[in-house]
């Protein structure tokens, strides 16, 4: 028999302005089916959902997870109802808001189309001045464009287990986003020893003196939780876009700002006059065996 | 007299090598040279420095540093770079009229004797101080907009080498004026081959 703590924790998964992209790549869950047996789906926009979409925007339902994806523009109607009606009406009754992608997080991509209206639900780019400050306890921001799908499942599996997600100022969760999207990265001998990559999509070198990778200030997992569980950005040769920071999206993603060759930005935390001398001395060195195609390498080098 | 410390004694040391290796050449001076005009005996010299090269790589860095300290208090200034211009040509000429063997000693043991220096102090290694508040000064020009952005040694071999050259015909004493009278007219040529366009 259950009792009433049994019962499983209800989401309502709506969206703002959206790709859609949460909503896809979530779908790529490895044990989706595992993780949705643990809770009571009311609304989900792909999923299949115990209320249909009128019920969700007629304001009437309980839930315990508020899950919001995109943008939120206050003009944006669902259903003829005010968008600003039925994010405020879910987030007194929620436990939990969880704002999904870099969208609700912080304005994201779609803030672009009305900046000065459209905002994350608790967070305008870095600013805490979102609709939703009056439950800011309630809000944890998953950032990414898109998030990868064992974010969001981590986050649920705490909730469900009743345990803490302990977040950062940004409301992240800090197991997710206390490392940055360089640890792990298979290109770091190469940074060490400011080796730059030739090209994009090659094996070799590094893509933050020239590609502008951004992954040694972006904080995300993605070179430990890897995507498709194989892969990440810079491991096939691309940048990180720095895609889970209030900042993004910024301009230019495809190269590095640089003052007389010197990175504008540098690692998250290091001086810059530390940088640049690290940077220098290592730069001295020519590591031969680092030089090379990867599969011209003779072990002897 | 009050006795001299270990680092003061250092500090003679390295003042009497740099004057003795600028004036007689690297090869030609000896560490009984050296330890004589210190007056302290050869074998008190090993306890400071235990091989003529490895004095040699110490001088490097004392000069490096020295450099790049004097810098560093003009990149924290909080002027315009044009200003910063003028006070670091300004620094750097009279750092050549009052300790000449410094840039002697750059000039004409540091870059004419590779080999002493080969091994330890390639590249940045001994120069770092230097070379990256040098870094510190372009990268800030161009952050307050007003260098132009290009190649970094495109504009550090235009600043530091123009300086070198002056500097190299003052003591070759084929300069007609004082390198006090040039100081106006160079930093304002640099600005204006540097300045945003």
């Amino acid at each position: 028999m259950h009792s009433k703590n049994d019962k499983k924790p209800s989401i309502i998964w709506f969206q703002g302005l959206t790709c859609n992209g949460n909503t896809h790549s979530f779908l790529n869950l490895e044990n989706l089916e595992n993780l949705l047996n643990k809770f009571e789906i009311l609304s989900h926009p792909s999923l299949p959902s115990t209320q249909d979409f009128n019920s969700i925007t007629e304001c009437t339902l309980e839930c315990d997870i508020f899950i919001f994806e995109g943008t939120y523009d206050p003009l944006m109607k669902r259903n003829d109802t005010s968008i600003s009606k039925i994010v405020k009406y879910y987030a007194q009754k929620a436990r939990y808001i969880i704002a999904l992608g870099s969208c609700a997080s912080f304005g994201g991509v779609f803030k672009a189309s009305a900046p000065e209206r459209n905002s994350g639900l608790l967070f305008n780019e870095q600013e805490k001045s979102g609709p939703l400050l009056k439950y800011e306890s309630k809000v944890i921001n998953i950032s990414g464009c898109p998030i990868h799908p064992e974010w969001l499942a981590y986050t649920l599996s705490m909730i469900e287990k009743r345990r803490e997600v302990e977040t950062d100022s940004l409301h992240r969760p800090i197991e997710l986003y206390s490392t940055l999207s360089h640890h792990g990265c298979t290109r770091n001998e190469y940074f060490e020893w400011k080796v730059d990559a030739g090209a994009f999509g090659e094996k070799e070198g590094c893509l933050y003196y020239k590609q502008g990778c951004r992954a040694p200030m972006t904080h995300a997992p993605c070179n430990k939780i890897l995507w498709n569980e194989v892969s990440s950005k810079t491991r096939v040769g691309t940048p990180c876009f720095g895609c889970t920071e209030p900042d993004f999206p910024r301009k230019n993603l495809f190269s590095t700002k640089t003052n007389m060759s010197i990175p504008e930005d540098i690692p998250l935390g290091v001086p810059k006059r530390s940088y640049l001398t690290m940077a220098g001395i290592a730069k001295t060195f020519r590591i031969k065996r680092l030089e090379g195609k990867l599969i011209d390498y003779k072990t002897a080098d | 007299m009050a006795k001299l410390t270990k680092q003061e004694r250092r500090t003679t040391i390295i003042s009497a090598a740099l004057k003795l290796f600028s004036e007689k050449g690297f090869y030609i001076t000896t560490i009984p040279d050296i330890a004589k005009k210190v007056g302290m005996s050869v074998g008190n010299f090993y306890n400071y420095f235990t091989s003529k090269d490895i004095l040699a790589k110490e001088l490097i860095i004392y000069i490096s540093e020295y450099l790049g300290k004097r810098i560093r208090e003009i990149n924290d200034k909080d002027i315009s770079t044009e200003k910063k211009i003028y006070e670091i040509v300004s620094m750097y000429f009279n750092m050549a009229e009052e300790r000449p063997e410094m840039i002697e000693y750059f000039l004409r043991v540091y870059l004419s004797n590779r080999e002493v220096f080969e091994d330890g102090c390639e590249g940045m290694i001994c120069v770092s101080a230097f070379v990256t508040e040098m870094m510190m000064f372009f990268d800030n020009g161009v952050e307050r907009d007003e260098l132009h952005n290009q190649d970094f040694f495109s504009a550090f071999g235009l600043f530091m080498g123009y300086l070198g050259g002056m500097v190299f015909l003052f003591g070759e004493k084929i300069l007609p004026e004082p390198l006090e009278w040039y100081k106006e007219s160079i930093s304002q040529n640099i600005y204006n081959a540097l300045k945003k366009r």
